[in-house]
């Protein structure tokens, strides 16, 4: 493969772990955690790409339909900050490109 | 043999119940899809093993489920509902314009003829069509096109599209019902609308009779007769002979003519069935006693039925989608209510069991019938 080989790590798809609550782990049929290729560099965007395109029941249960925009109660997490009102696009942490930190999405204590 | 599947949608889950033809001894099946909401579960009257399923939440959105084996497994279909062009605007509760925006599938109405054609009624209220079993579902626009739509305004439950009914003798024509728009009709399958909202009258609005604005909790049809029409208005219970041309009251002596649910006997097309509420402002019966009434009569003369159910201390309510009847020869009667119980009345109300007493609150009841 030369290929990789060539680009280098730089522009080798990564293998992001995302972590999903747990009504969408069972609407998925997967464990508490997924591992996606996801091309560099990595953002939650393509995260979400990756995800839905592996997982097509979750289309439009993370971010809407039409506007693309996060569902109002859930938020993006990873290395313990709040990832949910950075822009789609925004670059995510090395340590999450790298597979050392997963991306969290979590849905928000409400509803008493 | 025969028998029946009570197909349940629940706050927090789908049950499926069934039983023999005897209704007496039951199998409890669920939750599925457990801790989401369930507003509305149908089969397909050409293929009972087809079941279509609303499940929604306010963390994840709207999913839309099939089984294709009776209810034992499911799979998710399709949830992208997207208006047709710029959805424009509606009222809002202040009567300022707000924009559309799609909420949840209230109702789902399986074809009478395909199995894989089925109707979806959504908040905010609009009409969906899917012919491919649930995987695509492009809106008929028509109806929200009306010219009446930017007049549309939201009931205490939303702006919702909560019922459909399929006329079985033209398959051109269907009825829809919309909180707090009203009632509509085509007849030329979905393309052309018009409200049949005539004798209405609903005194919390400006102009009690009104085109549109009427908050229309529930209309059932008997498939023998379908251009009669019964509704359970927000107040009133409403009766049509003329396929909604025009409405009377036929309320006659119920307690209280609020209510949500209204059904009508398998074999009788006269005999109707309502659960009168306290008031819009409190959801419950009257008096704490639970009680479903019917008339023999096409409406007006009314009879309590109280047998088998609790006549003190009971305050739950039961919701627009959650009565339905069976078409066994001794018509069944069923109705779930918001503290969680399904009951059963295997003689036409004349006395009631519960099937189940502690299901999360119930959002709607559909029953099969296997012969």
């Amino acid at each position: 493969m030369t290929g990789n080989r060539e680009q280098g790590i730089g522009n080798r798809a990564a293998l992001v772990r995302v972590v999903l609550p747990q009504h969408l782990r069972t609407l998925a049929g997967v464990g508490i955690e997924v591992e996606l290729e996801v091309g560099r560099p990595v953002t939650v965007r393509r995260v979400l790409d990756a995800l839905e395109a592996r997982y097509p029941m979750l289309g439009g249960t993370i971010r809407e339909y039409g506007t693309g925009q996060r569902r109002a109660f859930l938020r993006f997490f990873a290395c313990e900050e709040d990832w949910s009102h950075e822009g789609m696009d925004v670059e995510l942490p090395a340590a999450v490109a790298e597979g050392r930190e997963p991306l969290l999405i979590i849905g928000a204590i409400a509803g008493g | 043999m025969s028998g029946v599947r009570v197909l349940v949608g629940t706050k927090k889950g789908a049950f499926v119940l069934s039983a023999d033809g005897t209704r007496k001894d039951w199998k409890v099946n669920g939750p599925f899809f457990a801790g989401w909401e369930i507003y509305h579960v149908k089969g397909s009257p050409v293929d009972p093993n087809r079941i279509y399923a609303s499940q929604t939440s306010g963390w994840f959105g709207q999913l839309i489920q099939r089984s294709d084996d009776g209810g034992a497994t499911w799979a998710p279909v399709g949830n992208k509902f997207a208006y047709d062009g710029v959805p424009g605007t509606h009222q809002w509760y202040d009567g300022t314009p707000h924009p559309w925006e799609f909420k949840r599938v209230w109702h789902l109405e399986p074809s009478l003829t395909d199995a894989e054609t089925v109707y979806a009624g959504i908040e905010d209220a609009a009409l969906f069509k899917s012919t491919d079993g649930g995987t695509n579902w492009e809106e008929l626009a028509g109806l929200r096109g009306h010219g009446t739509g930017p007049h549309w305004q939201p009931g205490a439950g939303g702006m919702c599209l909560h019922t459909i009914l399929l006329d079985p003798a033209n398959q051109e024509r269907m009825y829809i019902a919309i909180s707090a728009a009203g009632a509509f009709r085509t007849d030329d399958g979905g393309k052309n609308w018009k409200p049949i909202n005539k004798g209405l009258v609903s005194n919390f609005m400006p102009d009690p009779t009104a085109e549109v604005g009427h908050c229309v909790h529930h209309v059932s049809m008997h498939p023998s007769r379908p251009e009669v029409l019964f509704m359970q208005k927000h107040w009133d219970v409403m009766r049509s002979d003329n396929a909604g041309d025009q409405w009377h009251e036929v309320s006659g002596n119920l307690p209280t003519d609020f209510g949500f649910a209204i059904d009508i006997h398998a074999h009788e097309p006269e005999t109707l069935y309502v659960v009168p509420i306290k008031s819009d402002s409190e959801h419950f019966p009257l008096e704490g006693k639970l009680q479903v009434w019917r008339s023999r009569t096409g409406g007006n003369e009314w009879e309590p039925l109280t047998k088998g159910l609790p006549q003190e201390n009971c305050f739950v309510n039961v919701l627009r989608d959650a009565m339905a009847v069976d078409s066994l020869d001794d018509c069944g009667v069923y109705f779930g209510t918001t503290g969680g119980q399904v009951y059963c009345s295997p003689d036409g109300g004349d006395s009631w069991q519960a099937i189940v007493h502690d299901l999360p609150a119930v959002l709607s009841v559909e029953v099969q019938t296997m012969k």
